[in-house]
């Protein structure tokens, strides 16, 4: 039995609604609000609040449900265009074609082009939503298994990285799948970081010159129950390395605070 | 029909139940993300896309772990925040107090043509700048209690006690509309 007006008075439920909680917290909360109808309540009652201010906060309108609805049910099969009889169909095949180069060339200018961009955004998008996948379903066997196809991905490479001088029992694994030009890093052999600094993940190469660059910061590290962190690759790396840098990531790595470093096994 | 039963439904792919849902929070969530994101017509659209992916991925909404709100909420949250990182606002973090619902209070009245500005200004009457600031960064900006403190400078160990006070007050406001 727990003392449910000290309960409510500790804050606790307000910071449930706002969903900044630790998972363990949010387990807690939720099981209390089952079992005790006050606590529901009272829950309730925030929710109401923070809904009558957000909505209020902009003029916004958002678009009508019938959009919504219409993109959810497109079908996944393209459209099947009916054409006339006496035309030939190879236009359409060159058409197709055109397109295609097109699609190769816009991948080699890469770096100078804006719709890739765009591309990209959607790929990191997916990337925090698997994360986040990754980590709600910490208690569930499902996280277990999503971790484990990850990684046992037959295109996937396991850098084993090292701990360096500035903490030599620390210990990371990179696992890098080339083809969707994404690394997994598990740094649950990492301390947490202290206040103020971020762990900053580092591509590097290593001839004709040490060049590094950075592939990200495990910036949500705190809150990051299984540690696994999803990462966007692009370079052709030859060694990962792992440094502590002040909150916001640097250009380059300090590497007095190299806390972990690989070497990727040549294939 | 209860919020449970409705959400069930959801997660069974009812768009009937989703419609309702839609129009019991799309308004609430799209103004999260326009605090945020700032652009109008870019809110909309990322708000639509909000939509579409809990739709998509109702599977992942455990109820044990949470209000369904505040599961959208953070999934608005992340695709908002996503959307001004990917623009380069390096530093957007720290810039965000001075700006939105705290800020548009002290414009003047001209210039408030983006929050429903008679009702916040109701809502929001006799509340601290401090209280405006701390829910601000919990609920519109998703910080953590840790980060929430260290931004306003106050120990972790008030965040929630000032936060329900703050609460409190906001819930007053509302009963005397």
């Amino acid at each position: 039995m727990i003392d449910i007006k000290k309960y409510i008075a500790s804050g606790i439920l307000e910071i449930y609604v706002a969903g900044v909680l630790s998972e363990k917290e949010n387990l807690e909360v939720s099981a209390y609000a089952k079992q005790y109808p006050k606590i529901n309540d009272e829950i309730i009652a925030i929710e109401a609040s923070i809904l009558e201010l957000s909505k209020r906060s902009s003029n916004i309108q958002p678009y009508p449900f019938s959009e919504v609805k219409d993109k959810i049910n497109i079908p996944k099969e393209p459209k099947v265009l009916t054409l006339e009889k006496e035309k030939s169909v190879w236009p359409m095949y060159f058409g197709w074609a055109a397109s295609v180069l097109l699609a190769i060339g816009l991948f080699l200018t890469y770096n100078q082009n804006q719709e890739l961009k765009s591309e990209l955004e959607v790929v990191s998008k997916e990337n925090m939503f698997l994360e986040e996948q990754i980590a709600t379903s910490d208690t569930s066997l499902e996280k277990a298994k999503t971790l484990l196809n990850t990684i046992r991905d037959k295109n996937i490479d396991v850098v084993p990285l090292a701990g360096q001088t500035v903490a030599p029992d620390s210990y990371a694994k990179v696992y890098w799948n080339k083809q969707q030009e994404k690394v997994f890093i598990d740094a649950k052999g990492l301390p947490e970081p202290p206040d103020g600094f971020v762990y900053q993940v580092w591509s590097l190469k290593l001839s004709p010159t040490l060049t590094p660059t950075s592939i990200g910061l495990l910036d949500t590290f705190y809150e990051d129950d299984n540690k696994v962190f999803a990462l966007d690759n692009v370079n052709d790396s030859e060694a990962f390395g792992i440094t502590l840098e002040p909150s916001g990531g640097s250009e380059g790595p300090n590497l007095e605070q190299l806390y972990t470093l690989g070497v990727v096994a040549a294939s | 029909m209860t919020l449970d039963s409705l959400v069930e439904q959801f997660k069974k792919k009812d768009t009937l139940a989703f419609e309702q849902l839609y129009s019991m929070y799309s308004k609430n969530i799209c103004g999260v993300i326009h605090t945020i994101v700032k652009n109008e017509g870019r809110s909309q659209e990322i708000c639509q896309d909000v939509f579409i992916k809990i739709w998509h991925n109702s599977d992942s909404y455990n109820s044990s772990k949470g209000r369904f709100f505040t599961w959208i909420l953070n999934i608005a949250r992340n695709a908002a925040i996503d959307e001004i990182r990917s623009k380069s606002y390096k530093n957007e973090r720290k810039n965000f107090s001075a700006d939105y619902f705290v800020g548009i209070l002290e414009r003047p009245d001209e210039e408030q043509t983006t929050a429903d500005a008679i009702g916040l200004k109701k809502l929001v009457k006799n509340l601290k700048e401090k209280c405006v600031q701390i829910i601000e960064l919990l609920y519109f900006r998703g910080y953590t209690q840790k980060e929430a403190a260290e931004e306003l400078d106050i120990p972790v160990g008030t965040v929630k006690t000032r936060n329900r006070s703050c609460i409190s007050q906001l819930r007053v406001n509302m009963e005397q509309k």
